[in-house]
């Protein structure tokens, strides 16, 4: 008999006021009890809506129902067969837009905990030590792959696994993309992503840091040493800015660089040596999940007021909910129907305060969401020393400047057929590179069915 | 890990390095810049390229001691390595092909960025002065190396100890004042400098490029923070530099940017200093 209950076992996470200012995860994770309590909560549906809903179609009933009989190892054989980064999706994956969003019992009361189920039994392995990687045997056939983030990587495990003799090209210190530099470690603990990254190795995928291809080497000079096709996950890296006055002063930076400066460099740390900006008052622009999390990390930072500043209201914000949620707890004012006008400096060169105006919702636009528009005479000054504004990113275009034959649409997304194949044959692309700036689990279904793709290509040559 | 393969100091505080780095040396050009970081807690710091050797498969950076990493840099021997040396990075040096008369003005440890400059000029045939600036005689740098590639050579320092007193500005005016034409003049040094060496051509109408070195974090176009006003529009040093059209660039801007760490910088110093007390 399914646990009928209408909530989800609660998470365990740190209390707001303590977590507000460290950086040590928020959530704790489930212990065994909660997960076979949660487990029970999956009615084992015939039709499977969770499974449509995920990217890189993880059988999640599956999973859940080794969890109900206690068998651990095999419920993460079952994630593992489709899902090389369980860990990292069990904490950032949308999950209330997909798989958790198709649940059955989320018609009447909360769907079933799917993602934190999936992290439990992702750290269960990594503690564990269980390796699901032996290293197949090597196919004759060699893939490169430029960009290790999500979509890279994932596209990497696969083509390993089947056997291919794959080398990621990194252009950063270390191989990991958005889950090293942007997301957080409170969100997402570093020290998880390279475990991934480790059981990806010991498949035989060969990392190369510091390489930033376009400028060291082609993506021709990769064909000429013989790998027999490219996968392109380089993604969208490139911040946007709002093009308001004021936005070059001192304390004005682009979320990557904030995120960069703390989460890949470690600047929170005081044994590191990259400097970050000390703020008393911080605005960040936007209201995705790469706001909250460099509103939180602000928070963390030792900031007295961090304000999210959103022109749409909270219905519109594209955040996580539970991103949302967690930053109201730690204290993230929320200043939303709001738009920066310009940002006012003082006499040194820093910012000072930004001119903001309020916003109304009128008609819906392009995107189906009511358009904010201005109401006239609304502005006021917002007293901050800090801007960060997080509102897009664009795909990075060193690829497709240096390389012949490659198309971008007008946004500078690289332009791929229904298999993921650039316009160049045997040059393939996914991920934010192909879509502009989108999710971790996105980036990986696209690194996935690449990863197919190319297995096609190569075995029908 | 990239190897130092050769160390020496070129004066009290500037040393140079060639880095172990066969995929950069490979590829590198005249302009454009490489990131190190020296060991796990390090940050990333760009230096411009100074010279490479594609044979060897060496990569030469010249530095000078200004804070931490840089004095950390200085410490290590030849033997050591370095965890991260990532490059080449920027568009390369472009000069106008029409171009028979150059210019290349260096400043202080600048004057390591405008040599590899004034040698690729000068090897392809072009009409090549080098007027170097610094503070005074002992810390002048690379000057047999500048006299080997150049048609004319001027040293100035700002106290007269060597070469001609003055300012590389005095130099350079007197020079188009007599008569001597330049099609475009390359200068590279620190920020007043280039500034004020625009504010000469300007007046003359002489294309000048300078080499910009904003704060940066990843050098691929990822973070923003090395952006800078050029012509009105913002640039990102990293992907659309470092070399700019000197009479668009906004160097107020650029100054007051780079001192943005300033505080955390004079902090990590006094750290140092007390440590080494």
């Amino acid at each position: 008999m399914a646990n009928m209950s209408l909530k989800k076992v609660p998470m365990p996470e740190q209390k707001p006021e303590v977590r507000a200012r460290n950086f040590e995860e928020v959530t704790l994770g489930y212990s065994k009890a909660m997960a076979e309590e949660e487990a029970g909560r999956c009615l084992n549906c015939k039709n499977k809506p969770c499974v449509n809903g995920c990217p890189v179609g993880v059988r999640i009933p599956e999973f859940i129902e080794k969890i109900k009989e206690g068998n651990l190892d095999e419920a993460y054989d079952v994630i593992k067969s489709t899902n090389g980064l369980p860990a990292v999706c069990g904490r950032v994956c949308p999950q209330e837009h997909q798989c958790e969003g198709k649940c059955v019992r989320g018609i009447k009361g909360e769907p079933v905990g799917i993602g934190r189920l999936e992290r439990f039994v992702a750290d269960y392995a990594m503690e564990k030590g269980k390796s699901n990687s032996d290293k197949p045997a090597h196919n004759g056939h060699k893939v490169a792959v430029v960009g290790a983030g999500p979509a890279g990587l994932t596209c990497a495990g696969d083509l390993a696994r089947k056997g291919y003799s794959v080398t990621v090209f990194e252009a950063f210190h270390v191989a990991g993309g958005v889950l090293m530099y942007g997301i957080p470690e409170f969100r997402l603990p570093k020290s998880i992503v390279q475990k991934e990254i480790t059981s990806l190795k010991e498949l035989g995928v060969e990392i190369m840091t510091d390489m930033v291809i376009g400028k060291v080497l082609s993506l021709d000079e990769i064909m000429d040493m013989g790998y027999e096709a490219i996968f392109v996950g380089s993604g969208a890296g490139l911040p946007n800015f709002m093009g308001i006055e004021g936005e070059s002063l001192i304390g004005v930076c682009s979320a990557n660089e904030y995120l960069t400066r703390i989460n890949l460099m470690k600047g929170y740390l005081d044994e590191y040596d990259t400097p970050v900006l000390k703020s008393k008052s911080v605005a960040v622009v936007g209201g995705g999940n790469v706001a909250m999390d460099a509103a939180r990390s602000a928070m963390r930072m030792g900031a007295e007021h961090v304000y999210i500043v959103y022109r749409r209201s909270e219905d519109e914000l594209p955040a996580r909910k539970e991103e949302v949620h967690h930053a109201k707890d730690e204290g993230i004012e929320f200043m939303l129907l709001t738009n920066p006008v310009k940002i006012n400096s003082d006499e040194n060169g820093r910012a000072k305060s930004m001119e903001c105006v309020k916003m109304e919702l009128g008609e819906p636009d392009a995107s189906g969401r009511r358009r904010p528009v201005e109401i006239k005479g609304s502005n006021f000054d917002l007293e901050v020393d800090t801007v960060i504004m997080s509102i897009g990113t664009s795909p990075n275009p060193l690829i497709r400047k240096t390389t012949t034959g490659i198309e971008a649409n007008k946004r500078g997304c690289l332009v791929v057929d229904e298999d993921m194949m650039t316009t160049r044959e045997g040059i393939y692309a996914g991920g934010d590179a192909v879509t502009g700036a989108a999710t971790v689990i996105l980036a990986m279904g696209a690194g996935k069915k690449a990863a197919a793709s190319i297995d096609t290509y190569i075995t029908s040559k | 890990m990239f190897k130092i393969v050769h160390k020496r100091f070129l004066n009290e505080s500037v040393c140079l390095m060639d880095i172990q780095a066969p995929f950069i040396a490979k590829k590198a050009q005249p302009g454009q810049f490489i990131i190190f970081r020296i060991d796990e807690m390090g940050e990333r710091i760009p230096l411009t390229i100074a010279d490479y050797d594609r044979e060897m498969g060496t990569v030469t950076i010249i530095y000078q001691i200004v804070g931490k990493s840089t004095k950390h840099l200085s410490e290590l021997n030849e033997g050591d390595t370095i965890l991260d040396f990532v490059g080449p990075l920027g568009v390369p040096t472009h000069v106008d092909e029409e171009a028979k008369s150059v210019c290349v003005i260096g400043g202080g440890v600048g004057c390591a960025i405008a040599y590899p400059q004034a040698k690729s000029l000068f090897n392809k045939g072009l009409d090549v002065t080098v007027i170097a600036g610094f503070r005074n005689k002992d810390i002048v740098i690379l000057e047999d190396e500048f006299k080997a590639v150049s048609s004319k050579f001027i040293i100035t320092t700002d106290d007269g100890s060597y070469g001609v007193k003055g300012f590389v500005t005095t130099a350079l005016q007197e020079l188009i004042e007599s008569g001597k034409k330049f099609d475009e003049v390359i200068a590279i040094g620190p920020v007043p400098m280039m500034k004020f060496v625009c504010d000469v051509t300007k007046k003359y109408d002489i294309k000048t490029t300078v080499s910009l070195n904003p704060i940066m974090i990843d050098g691929t176009g990822m973070c923003g923070g090395c952006r800078v006003t050029v012509d009105g529009q913002i640039k990102y040093a990293c992907v659309d530099g470092p070399d700019f059209d000197g009479h668009k660039v906004n160097f107020e801007e650029l100054t007051k940017r780079n001192s943005t760490y300033r505080e955390q910088e004079h902090d990590c110093r006094m750290l140092n200093q007390a440590k080494n007390i």
